[in-house]
């Protein structure tokens, strides 16, 4: 359960939230993803570092270059986080919604 | 099953939207948040009480499978009928801080309304970690599934 807090602390940084948005549509260097940010070069590189070792992030070697991609099977896995606490909720107002639709007022 | 229920969760807020239209008229969707005994059946929870007004208190309790009994109180901000409900939730004897709910009730036509539920956590991770309660709970009933299985198999009445 521990990697997937980290899941969890990893996402809840604003720059890193940038960083998956900006791999989305296209896998970058580490150095063309600090050129996205004001931020400075080793700040970026230990963001890099923590999303890599949550595994939101691969690395790729392409010739001296290191590439990161996002990795979607950990991405959908923190949108599956969600669902059990949907599904109660859904579960609960399916009932509420059958129950009503039955309700007769007391005479 | 349609997915009727949205829960929005923005990374780093503080804060979840959980939104259901239902194919109900909006007095009997808010009905169904007024009546005890409604709210039972739905909540699976005991009301021990439901004061439907602004200063009043509710205070409800579940029975877990294992007899254990929990706790669930909270006060009534807002209270307008067929409107909104504001009251605050919190779990008796556990470490979280008690959370703040906007509940929303909208006509949406003559058989049909929407809830819409707001909910305030006193920090982003006592959201996800209240976002991750059902999560853990179905690892953990899994869990003990499979442990129930094993005692009765392997250790046979050895232990629990």
């Amino acid at each position: 359960m521990n990697l997937r807090r980290d899941v969890f602390q990893a996402i809840a940084d604003p720059t890193r939230r940038a960083i998956l948005l900006l791999l989305a549509s296209q896998s970058l260097t580490a150095g063309a993803i600090a050129a996205n940010f004001d931020t400075a070069r080793p700040t970026v590189s230990k963001h890099l570092q923590i999303l890599t070792e949550c595994e939101l992030l691969t690395q790729e070697q392409s010739g001296r270059e290191i590439y990161y991609h996002l990795n979607p099977g950990k991405i959908k896995e923190i949108a599956d986080f969600i669902e059990p606490f949907r599904n109660m909720w859904d579960d609960r107002f399916n009932k509420l919604e059958s129950i009503m639709k039955q309700y007769k007022p007391k005479q | 099953m349609e997915r009727k229920t949205k829960v929005n969760a923005e990374a780093g807020k503080q804060e979840i939207v959980i939104t259901r239209e239902f194919e109900l008229p909006l007095e009997l969707l808010f009905k169904a948040y007024v009546e005890p005994e409604i709210v039972e059946q739905w909540m699976g929870t005991k009301v021990l009480k439901l004061e439907s007004k602004k200063h009043g208190s509710w205070q409800f309790e579940t029975t877990d499978p294992k007899g254990n009994k929990h706790g669930f109180n909270g006060v009534i901000h807002e209270f307008v009928p067929n409107q909104k409900i504001t009251r605050t939730f919190e779990m008796e004897k556990t470490p979280f801080p008690v959370q703040l709910e906007f509940l929303e009730f909208e006509q949406l036509s003559a058989d049909s309304s929407k809830l819409t539920m707001h909910i305030v956590y006193k920090s982003v991770a006592d959201r996800d970690q209240m976002l991750k309660l059902p999560f853990g709970q179905g690892i953990n009933m899994a869990h003990n599934r499979l442990q129930d299985v094993v005692s009765k198999s392997k250790y046979h009445g050895k232990e629990q």
